[in-house]
């Protein structure tokens, strides 16, 4: 029987038994590992952010190395990629798309949007941004610089939005609740 | 190793037609000429590691490209930042 005749349960139990034969997962770490990334959600990145709006040391921390950051506010890092972060500023947008894939900063958003891994987003991210910006409601003036970050190779990249005007006095669970997935990977930006 | 603010080109090769490869240059970059952000660390060759041959530790950097020089249009300034290992760049 070839691969061809084999449907996908039976392929992938065959893979998970040759993993625990050849003693390179065992059924526990590979249920482990599930259960981490079924429990990964937007919610765990919108508490990064949050906190690095009202704590400068945290977003710091956030700015030089993004999986320590997650793993200070409790979210499991082990065995993912390195998480870098992109500070949107007054004079600069931050666009994550992977032209090549579907690399998404799943440790911290959980499992991407359909629509980031279709062709249409992963081309007109890095061909024509402003349109695809403006597409989203995401209009940018000319002042603005766009930085379109192509997820290629080792790194997971998301995005530090600015903090909304209207914000202030508002604790980090207030804050946390106003960012939604696209707002951290730059399709959209957070407002009150 | 290279520094920030260097320019360099990616090399204009395309292994796709020589055999089964895997690869993380984009296709939109060959040729291209960019500027060295930063060094991002050193990561295990994944042209090998896909194919699960001994793989060479290379080193990792954000390179930057602008828009109008990918695609000969774009908004002044607008650019694309990219992941690339050592082994698809040369002096530019």
């Amino acid at each position: 029987m070839t691969i061809l005749q084999t449907d996908s349960d039976r392929l992938l139990l065959a893979v998970r038994k040759l993993l625990a034969e050849k003693a390179i997962a065992t059924p526990e770490e590979i249920a482990e590992r599930i259960a981490i990334t079924d429990a990964a959600n937007p919610g765990q990145g919108a508490r990064m952010v949050a906190k690095a709006w009202v704590d400068p040391e945290y977003k710091a921390l956030m700015l030089s190395d993004g999986a320590k950051a997650a793993e200070a506010v409790g979210i499991p890092m082990r065995g993912m990629p390195p998480l870098g972060v992109l500070e949107n500023a007054p004079g600069i947008h931050h666009l994550v798309v992977c032209t090549l894939c579907s690399c998404y900063p799943r440790a911290v958003l959980g499992y991407p949007p359909f629509w980031f891994k279709s062709a249409a987003y992963r081309a007109r991210a890095v061909r024509d941004p402003r349109g695809l910006l403006a597409d989203w409601g995401t209009p940018l003036p000319d002042s603005v610089q766009v930085r379109v970050v192509d997820s290629t190779a080792d790194y997971r990249w998301m995005v530090l939005p600015m903090r909304p005007e209207g914000t202030e006095g508002w604790d980090e669970a207030r804050l946390a609740s106003l960012l939604r997935d696209g707002d951290m990977i730059g399709v959209t930006v957070p407002s009150a | 190793m290279l520094a920030p603010g260097q320019a360099v080109r990616v090399k204009l090769d395309w292994p796709e037609t020589r055999g089964p490869c895997h690869i993380r240059t984009p296709h939109y970059l060959r040729g291209h000429q960019g500027i060295v952000e930063r060094h991002l660390g050193r990561f295990p060759n994944p042209e090998d590691l896909a194919f699960a041959r001994p793989a060479a530790v290379l080193d990792l950097y954000h390179v930057r490209f602008e828009q109008k020089s990918l695609w000969g249009e774009g908004h002044p300034g607008d650019a694309i930042v990219v992941e690339l290992y050592e082994s698809w760049l040369e002096a530019a």
